[in-house]
């Protein structure tokens, strides 16, 4: 077990409490950079699409997980950033502008929306967003002169300073770019957790009324959770676009917009880690899923809706047995080996709350 | 001129008159405590002055300006804090996490500062931490720091709302109920708290307790409520002695 002494109120606020801590990410970021070195092209590609998948998350967990608000529109906002990321190179802007902008404008579109979908608390919250996710399908084909409607589009071609990145014949240069999206993405997300935002959005969750007692503005900071998430949703779209290598109104589906949440609660409410661990799962069963077929019944059998169910199965089976997801698994995991022999079975056991005050209002 | 000033406050739910034309003033530097049965209106009081209820008619004033102009969240902006009757922290979230969100008010930073983490908003964390350190110091809150709500013991939650109401920096204290469910070695370290908030801190007390060997230990003035109104009030042992207060609580012939 490793024990920490802290010196200075830095310690707590710096990105990795311990050199040990730095030195496994730093291991982790060269690996990750060392990795087109080591697996072909096909795997490489997998990765690109996990490191997506992971970004889908953050965002979502900085609105689900973080400030509670469950959303099942957010393939809308993938939509959103990859269709505008389009347009704005064929507008004429470069990569290196319209990329992030894409982000801003879908942040802003999501804020916009807010305004009145936050009025709705929990469940009714996730079936305004559910709308939402099935007008973007309609929106799309009905905006046909911009978005290209059904026929869909193509992604406009990545030119970084002359640097040229496709998907396709480059796998390892869109790997790099995609890699570097997610570490933004990924340091936006600490920044905010350790800031006064990310603790406003942590008391909007557990509490709106003291929280509205402690000065905290609840629709304005839910409003920014959700510009905010979207803006990560928006990159992340831009990426899903050019990974499919095309897109229409069907992309972004509601079954997105589920397997988003889906990914966040598998891999752990709350955390980045779950985004990242959510990300692989969803990423990789599809393939897992078609290799145990093969194994099994022989590949060329279809069986319709296997992965719906594998998926859904997966789901119930961690809401009932480990609704800390995997990440909460790996703590405990963790947590035995640290404290060998000292561990007890009911260490994360948490006390269910005490009453809470009657809703005000 | 009183700190907190309510005017001939009435607040009406359906046809139910929770506040009834209440009139009080709370000085400067006192500690100040409502008692009452249960349903006389005592934490509707301080959900007027929180601001989550709208009172019909009346007037609350607070250092000179005019609460009702104010939202919920603008409160904690002119210096009141307050505690909840069945504890209202977040859970799932750290003691220090807690105790900082109190410190929300003494931001200065913008979302994009934050979102880059400029040298300014680490600059403020240290110096939020430090005004959170103090009350940690204050309520022996050290042992607790990194622990989740979720996993802690009721009577240590109660000191860490108390905590995070200290954080914020107040003028006025809003206490609901500090001592319910709190054992007598407890309710002993909350009556110094009480005691040392208004002596070293210089912060005024308003409370609504149950405990009357708290209430009769540590405030000034009590007002005895019933049904929304005004029962009786003055020191302690009046209120206490008072044939008004004992009826309602005891009823009729009880004396």
């Amino acid at each position: 077990m490793r024990i920490l002494f802290k010196t200075s109120y830095n310690d707590d606020i710096r990105l990795f409490p311990d050199r040990w801590t730095l030195a496994v990410y730093a291991a982790l970021l060269a690996l990750a950079v060392l990795l087109p070195m080591l697996l072909d092209e096909f795997y490489i590609g997998e990765v690109t699409n996990v490191l997506i998948w992971a970004v889908a998350g953050l965002g979502l967990m900085l609105l689900t997980g973080q400030t509670g608000q469950v959303s099942l529109g957010h393939a809308a906002f993938l939509a959103i950033g990859c269709y505008t990321n389009t347009i704005l190179i064929e507008a004429g802007l470069p990569f290196i502008v319209a990329f992030p902008l894409a982000g801003v404008i879908t942040g802003i579109v999501g804020g916009i929306i807010a305004i009145p979908a936050l009025r709705l608390h929990g469940i009714y919250l996730a079936i305004a967003t559910i709308a939402l996710s099935i007008l973007a399908d309609d929106i799309i084909v009905l905006l046909d002169p911009w978005t290209g409607g059904v026929s869909g589009k193509f992604p406009a071609v990545i030119t970084i300073f002359g640097l040229e990145i496709e998907r396709w014949t480059m796998p390892v240069r869109f790997y790099y770019l995609v890699l570097v999206v997610t570490m933004i993405c990924t340091l936006f997300y600490r920044n905010l957790l350790r800031a006064p935002l990310g603790r406003a959005f942590a008391a909007v969750r557990d509490s709106e009324v003291s929280a509205t007692a402690m000065g905290v503005h609840i629709a304005r900071t839910k409003v920014k959770a959700f510009g905010l998430s979207c803006m990560i949703t928006g990159w992340a779209g831009t990426l899903m676009g050019y990974y499919a290598g095309a897109f229409n109104n069907e992309t972004f589906s509601l079954v997105i917009s589920i397997t988003l949440l889906m990914m966040i609660v598998i891999g752990g409410l709350g955390s980045i880690h779950g985004a990242f661990f959510g990300a692989v799962v969803v990423a990789f069963l599809p393939q897992a899923l078609s290799i145990a077929k093969g194994a099994m019944i022989g590949g060329s059998v279809a069986i319709p809706g296997l992965e719906t169910g594998v998926f859904g199965l997966i789901l119930i089976l961690f809401i009932l047995f480990e609704p800390m997801g995997l990440y909460g698994r790996w703590l405990k995991i963790r947590t035995w080996f640290e404290l060998f022999p000292f561990a007890r079975k009911d260490m994360f056991r948490r006390q269910k709350s005490y009453l809470k005050t009657e809703r005000l209002r | 001129m009183s700190l907190l000033e309510i005017k001939e406050a009435t607040l009406k739910f359906g046809g139910v008159v929770a506040v009834n034309n209440l009139s009080l003033s709370v000085e400067e530097g006192e500690v100040y405590a409502i008692v009452g049965p249960n349903g006389a209106g005592k934490s509707t009081v301080f959900n007027l002055i929180s601001r989550f209820y709208q009172p019909f008619s009346g007037s609350i004033t607070f250092d000179g300006q005019n609460l009702l102009d104010r939202a919920p969240d603008q409160v904690a902006d002119l210096g009141i804090a307050r505690t909840f009757q069945n504890i209202e922290l977040f859970d799932h979230a750290t003691v220090l996490q807690n105790l900082l969100v109190g410190r929300h008010r003494h931001r200065k930073t913008s979302l994009v500062e934050e979102l880059f983490f400029a040298p300014r908003v680490r600059r403020e964390e240290i110096a939020h931490r430090e005004a959170v350190e103090e009350v940690v110091d204050f309520l022996d809150l050290q042992p607790y720091r990194d622990k989740m709500i979720a996993g802690l013991p009721y009577g240590v939650r109660k000191v860490v709302e108390l905590g995070r109401a200290l954080a914020t920096g107040p003028k006025l204290l809003l206490l609901d109920e500090p001592a319910s469910g709190l054992s007598v070695e407890e309710t002993q370290d909350m009556r110094w708290w009480i005691d040392d908030i208004r002596k070293q801190m210089g912060i005024t007390v308003l409370m609504v307790e149950h405990d009357m060997g708290l209430v009769s230990s540590v405030s000034d003035r009590v007002l005895a409520l019933a049904d929304g109104a005004k029962l009786a009030e003055g020191t302690p042992a009046e209120v206490q002695a008072d044939p008004a207060v004992i009826e309602a609580y005891l009823g009729v012939g009880a004396v």
